[in-house]
């Protein structure tokens, strides 16, 4: 049993946001009691006077690297830098190697995670053979292995044939296709979004077009299949606005953005930095504003960092040759606290970006609520604790951020995960083994 | 004016007094060039090494005769030769050469940013001989010098600059050099070559040759490829020609005293006619000689010489 006190419980999937405390027994959440606290309770406490308690928070798009590329991260270390950024759930994609294009991988990371893990691991299967866009997976083998959807992320589906023949034959199982929208040949060789600052640097561009091109299509394909899709990492203006006419059209398309594209803009790549090269490119400031907006307007269903872990070499090289993408876990929440203090954004939409809405998304069932009976998959957040993201705190193998030295505010300081704490900085209360 | 630069990486953060000191030196070593015996002392014992990663004979040969002529040891490095093809990493190839102890490095790379990430990681100086599409600094000072020579002048000047925008460290390097010495700047060629944001420069973007070109002082032509990449921006180079190639026609709505500058090699007959190549208001070769000099200029203020000697 245990009791987590006096904190400002925020529960989006059942509207709850007040203080109050919460009962976990034997891996699921037993109730919520507001009021006094319970007197005489028979085990473990954590008090919360000034946090908030909230569903476990979930990453639904994350790169653990293992298996194939585990000098970059393996499953112990990703999930041990997502229970410090206060994630209980990681979603992970496919371009391992071998790629995650068979039960075998499948059942290899859930192996590996039950075992090593910090957090709950939901592995995303490839949609195509290899990653190569030639030949389907086998779905339905992969989702009895435990895959919670399809993507081929990192790569697009060139083809759209081969896309509608996926939507079409998994719509009656029910599973999602998560897309990584990107024309291959419009983004063409580029290195950088195309705008002034890649103009100015002599980067070759990757014009807005080529994820907007891929999102219009992938759209209309879902559309024309009545398939269930959802779009990775969206980061132009025109994506956004496109996903809300998908919405309001009633299709079953949902969409991630990641904190670097509501943080920063390709301004960051003065001085040719690789840490901020990654795909899709940071854009620029009317694509920030406009994902801002999304996800103001419930546009967008879910933040998700794309953590994308590389050791030091392939970053410390020259821009053309440099790797895409950046580690996430442990900035996540803090980046998206940031968000609050425009007052654009209440608490109660920030928790569910980050933990009832990828639930929702992946159909995870038990995760991101703070019902009873869901699983103990609980955070408790310190929204006002200021700190700066150091060499020293990253906890994945590789430290490839362009948030170092960052001056964050809000941090995860209990990570409660089947009803074991799995991290915490809270004194007195020591982290099960 | 004293030089403290270690590096010559771009001339996008040079003050105008600051290219005025290097085109001043270039004026007194190109003197030298006039003498009988061409060369000075002043790098003895210094060691400049061309390390080129991408095909340039004419670049690297200008460099090489510039450290001959002030005495420094030339040494060059290109990546056919090289261990590059055999995965070896640009910082570990550079730091390799290092170890050997040069003064300084002169690097050709096609990365944009690969002489700046350079910079950051070895010791010696660095000279830019151009980064992929971002700069390629000496090239600045030689049009910027060559025109002086010339016009007597830049402020005030147009100067239109025709072709491929897009992919040219050149024309970012002019941008630089003639901009900021108050040239009023034409970028003109395709649409597909000449992108929209050159604007915020200060430029002014066209592509409509005959606008660029009506009473301009001074016109660069770029060299054209058809293909890059596997990719064709434009039809074909008969309609490239026709369109954007500078003949005597489209010449005659500049000044009288307009003058033709183009980086090279030319290709006669695409982007420039070949009676206009070879005209006496053609200042190709005078460009060629103003490199040398310039990059004179350059290797003996980082090699450490700071005050000019008439």
């Amino acid at each position: 049993m245990l009791l987590i006190k006096g904190g400002r419980v925020i529960d989006p999937a059942s509207g709850r946001d007040e203080i109050g405390h919460l009962v976990l027994e034997d891996g699921k959440i037993l109730e919520f009691a507001g009021g006094e606290a319970p007197a005489r309770f028979q085990g473990e406490v954590i008090s919360a006077e000034g946090k908030w308690v909230v569903p476990g928070l979930i990453d639904m798009h994350v790169h653990l690297r293992d298996p194939g590329y585990e000098w970059k991260e393996d499953i112990s270390t990703g999930t041990r830098a997502a229970a410090a950024g206060g994630f209980t759930s990681v979603v992970c994609m496919a371009n391992t190697n071998p790629v995650n294009d068979s039960p075998e991988v499948t059942r290899h990371i859930l192996g590996k995670a039950a075992r090593e893990g910090y957090a709950n691991v939901f592995p995303v299967a490839a949609v195509t053979l290899g990653l190569e866009g030639k030949e389907m997976a086998d779905f339905s083998e992969l989702a009895d292995a435990g895959a919670v959807a399809f993507s081929d992320d990192g790569k697009p589906v060139e083809s759209p044939l081969l896309l509608r023949r996926a939507m079409e034959y998994v719509r009656p199982f029910g599973y999602r296709i998560l897309s990584h929208a990107e024309d291959a040949a419009l983004a063409g060789g580029g290195a950088a979004h195309e705008g002034w600052t890649a103009r100015k640097l002599g980067i070759p561009g990757i014009p807005s077009a080529a994820e907007e091109v891929a999102i219009a299509r992938d759209i209309l394909i879902a559309r024309q299949t009545d398939g269930k899709l959802h779009i990775q990492h969206i980061s132009t203006r025109m994506g956004v606005e496109i996903l809300r006419l998908a919405r309001r059209a009633g299709l079953d398309i949902t969409g991630e953005t990641a904190p670097q594209y509501f943080t920063l803009t390709d301004a960051a790549l003065e001085g040719y930095d690789t840490n901020a090269k990654m795909n899709p490119p940071l854009r620029g400031e009317e694509d920030r504003m406009a994902i801002l907006e999304g996800i103001q307007d419930g546009t967008i269903d879910a933040i998700a960092c794309d953590h994308a872990p590389h050791e030091a070499y392939v970053k410390k090289c020259e821009f053309a040759a440099a790797a895409n993408g950046i580690i996430g876990l442990q900035t996540s929440l803090p980046l998206s606290l940031a968000l609050l203090a425009g007052g654009k954004i209440a608490p109660a939409r920030l928790v569910d970006l980050l933990s009832a809405g990828p639930a929702r998304v992946l159909g995870l069932r038990g995760k991101g609520s703070l019902a009873a009976g869901a699983d103990a998959d609980v955070t408790v957040i310190d929204p006002d604790a200021e700190w700066e993201f150091g060499p020293a705190d990253v906890l994945s193998k590789s430290k490839n951020s362009p948030f170092l030295g960052w001056k964050m505010r809000g941090r995860a300081v209990a990570t409660i995960c089947g009803g074991r704490v799995l991290y915490t900085t809270i004194a007195g209360v020591t982290p099960h083994a | 004016m004293e030089w403290h630069r270690r590096h010559v990486l771009g001339l996008s953060d040079f003050h105008p007094e600051e290219m005025e000191f290097v085109i001043d030196t270039a004026r007194s070593m190109e003197e030298v060039l006039t003498r009988d015996i061409k060369k000075v002392p002043a790098l003895r014992g210094k060691t400049v090494v061309n390390l080129f990663f991408e095909a340039s004979t004419r670049t690297r040969t200008s460099f090489e005769i510039a450290g001959k002529r002030l005495s420094a040891d030339v040494v060059n490095f290109s990546s056919s030769t090289s261990s590059v093809t055999k995965g070896e990493t640009l910082l570990d190839t550079a730091r390799n050469i290092e170890a050997m102890k040069p003064n300084i490095l002169v690097v050709r790379h096609s990365a944009s940013g690969a002489a700046l990430f350079l910079s950051r990681h070895v010791s010696c100086s660095i000279i830019n001989a151009g980064d992929g599409q971002n700069e390629h600094p000496s090239q600045g000072l030689l049009d910027l010098y060559t025109i002086l020579k010339v016009k007597g002048r830049v402020a005030g000047l147009k100067i239109a600059i025709v072709g491929d925008i897009l992919h040219s460290r050149v024309v970012r390097s002019d941008l630089h050099s003639l901009g900021r010495m108050g040239a009023k700047l034409w970028l003109c060629g395709p649409a597909t070559l000449v992108p929209r944001e050159m604007e915020r420069t200060g430029a002014i973007v066209t592509s409509d040759i005959r606008e660029a070109v009506r009473e301009a002082d001074v016109i660069i032509m770029l060299r054209i490829q058809l293909e890059r990449q596997n990719t064709s921006y434009f039809p074909s180079l008969r309609e490239y020609s026709r369109r954007f190639g500078l003949n005597r026609d489209i010449f005659s709505l500049a000044k009288d005293d307009a003058v033709i500058m183009h980086p090279g090699p030319i290709n006669r007959g695409v982007e420039l006619s070949d009676e206009l190549a070879d005209c006496e208001q053609s200042l190709v070769l005078r460009q060629v000689e103003s490199g040398v000099a310039v990059r004179m200029a350059l290797l003996y203020l980082l090699a450490g010489g700071s005050h000019v000697t008439h």
